[in-house]
């Protein structure tokens, strides 16, 4: 055998190899999706083929009907308005502070960026009950506020990951600014701010993606089913005792994960280089 | 400079400083404080209401007896007590989210370590393989994926009707308090993406030069994955170790839907024995404390990691 008939003979096993493995560990997606148009009494049947004997895009007109009387249509609408509030208030006021931190010398800078370091390993879950008591207190239980304000005045990763970002910025950039006459506020609206879209872009991804799945803060707020996101509504639509059009159901759960595909395909970039850069969890 | 006097002239308090004084060895000048705590404001309001008066909140509560009626009870040690003596369920919880977070954590870091050294040999088409194998792990915390992972493995799913079609008899995954627990663990495994790219990035971080050395001095592939990958990336690893140890104990929606916490409490996982406390009964106090008895495990955890690291993580290079 030549040398190269012997490299194109190891691409190829290569290739089946890693090819087989993402097949093997896509399955479970493509399962979900072929269940979505099989026929409601056959998805349990055969349950492992990936080919609908007969596509039945049905269920998801079935499916978008939502449960009592209340259509997915006003699901996707509260989850956009949840994510939009919360992500576009994350995102304003983790850049102020990210430009605080990086350019601003102030007293209590490290203390104070020491605290954020803290509260970035601080999991939600540790702080969720006496949320959920404070914003008894000012009987908040069932609107939207406590699932958007606890993140809409800056989320310490993405305050990380600007001031990363800002560090890249040469400081004779601002002075020059200076010179010409701009104070510390427009310094970081016309300078920093357009410099900084990429690690925008990367949080706002992010926020969008954590936002979009979160479940646990819509579960314990949120009481009227009128005011459900995608996520709790699909919870109550897949209870296994009530379910029995599945095929509308897998049709309803491969929706819920379309937002996030069509984000991801057309951002891929941004997340790669926000989780290579900073560790951020997808 | 003119918005500098005007600034500075609002803070009557501060010493009156001759102009020279500016220029000794960077003194905090006025109107950085101002401006700092300006842009800062924000973030510090966010975190005082919704992080450390939580904490501190929570830290009261948990000496208390709370059910939202009325107001907390002072109750001393009393849930501490009650948990540690007389709560089998707590202990039950304890050790469903250590055999967890001890084969889920270390299962997902070691998957995507050894896709990631595949990847890195592999040149052609290494960006296509990459996005896909990404992809689960990007789904991955939904609920949709959580609700179809209760039905891959549920008794009629796609497990057992793939077992079935090869002659093997299907097994109850769900129903048997063996094996529920461990649809969760593959759950966890199977979202190693964002893991496996962080030691890519990694791995194309290392010099070349290293192996070219270890070419040089005769190095096998195993003595230059044990002497310079594994050493190169063990600053990466400590920090995904650290994330992912938090992650995983704090898991709850997966248990949530997939098990429900059952069969007989074999997948109660901490934060779902800690949700029924507090939004189920209502127990306000006490799983207040069961949060605290969590975080200073999760405290003790990420200090005995950082201090480890001393001894395997390798910062040179």
């Amino acid at each position: 055998m030549t040398y190269k008939t012997k490299n194109r003979l190891k691409k190829i096993t290569q290739h089946t190899l890693l090819g087989l493995f993402t097949l093997v560990m896509l399955y479970p997606l493509i399962w979900m999706l072929a269940s979505s148009l099989k026929e409601s009494s056959n998805v349990f049947v055969n349950a492992h083929s990936l080919i609908p004997e007969s596509w039945e895009f049905s269920n998801y007109v079935e499916g978008w009907k939502g449960f009592a009387g209340i259509s997915f249509t006003t699901f996707y609408k509260n989850t956009f308005i949840i994510v939009g509030i919360s992500t576009i208030g994350s995102i304003v006021f983790s850049a102020v502070a990210a430009y605080g931190f990086a350019r601003i010398n102030f007293t209590g800078r490290k203390v104070w960026f020491a605290l954020m370091l803290m509260t970035m390993m601080l999991p939600f879950e540790m702080v969720m009950i006496p949320q959920y008591i404070m914003f008894n207190w000012f009987n908040l239980i069932d609107t939207y506020l406590p699932l958007i304000l606890p993140t809409f005045f800056g989320y310490p990763f993405f305050i990380f990951l600007m001031i990363q970002f800002i560090r890249t910025i040469p400081p004779e950039l601002d002075q020059a600014a200076r010179i010409d006459g701009c104070n510390t506020i427009s310094i970081f609206i016309r300078i920093i701010v357009p410099l900084i879209v990429p690690a925008m872009m990367t949080s706002t991804i992010f926020s969008f993606y954590w936002r979009w799945d979160d479940f646990m803060a819509p579960l314990i707020y949120l009481q009227t089913p009128e005011k459900y996101p995608v996520s709790l509504a699909l919870k109550l639509f897949s209870d296994p005792q009530a379910v029995t059009n599945w095929g509308a159901l897998f049709a309803m759960t491969t929706l819920s994960l379309l937002p996030i595909f069509i984000i991801f395909f057309f951002f891929q970039r941004y997340i790669v280089d926000g989780i290579s850069t900073s560790g951020l969890k997808g | 400079m003119q918005q500098t006097h005007t600034e500075e002239t609002q803070f009557p308090n501060t010493p009156k400083r001759n102009p020279s004084s500016k220029k000794q060895k960077k003194p905090v000048k006025d109107v950085d404080n101002k401006m700092g705590y300006l842009f800062l404001s924000p973030f510090i309001f966010g975190t005082i209401a919704f992080m450390l008066f939580p904490m501190m909140y929570s830290l009261y509560l948990s000496f208390t007896d709370f059910n939202l009626v009325g107001s907390p009870q002072w109750a001393g040690l009393a849930n501490y007590k009650e948990m540690f003596t007389n709560d089998p369920v707590f202990w039950e919880s304890m050790r469903v989210t250590f055999f967890y977070a001890g084969t889920a954590v270390p299962f997902r870091l070691i998957f995507a370590l050894l896709i990631a050294l595949v990847l890195n040999r592999v040149v052609e088409m290494v960006g296509i393989y990459r996005t896909l194998l990404y992809l689960p792990s990007i789904v991955g915390g939904s609920i949709g994926v959580s609700i179809m992972w209760r039905q891959l493995f549920g008794n009629d799913g796609a497990i057992n009707s793939m077992l079935e079609s090869i002659g093997l008899s299907g097994h109850s995954w769900l129903g048997d308090p063996n094996t529920a627990i461990w649809t969760l663990v593959i759950l966890y495994g199977w979202q190693f993406g964002s893991s496996m790219i962080i030691f890519l990035a990694g791995l194309r971080n290392i010099p070349g030069i290293y192996y070219e050395a270890a070419e040089v001095d005769g190095g096998t592939p195993l003595q230059k994955f044990f002497r310079i990958t594994l050493p190169m990336l063990t600053p990466v690893i400590l920090f995904n170790v650290i994330m992912q140890v938090i992650h995983g104990f704090m898991a709850f929606t997966p248990a949530f839907i997939i098990t429900e916490g059952g069969p007989v409490n074999s997948t109660l996982l901490y934060v779902l024995y800690m949700y029924r406390q507090a939004f189920q009964f209502f127990d306000m106090g006490y799983a207040s404390a069961l949060a605290w008895v969590m975080l200073l495990i999760i405290g003790i955890f990420t200090a005995i990691i950082f201090k480890s690291s001393d001894y395997w993580v390798h910062y040179d290079g």
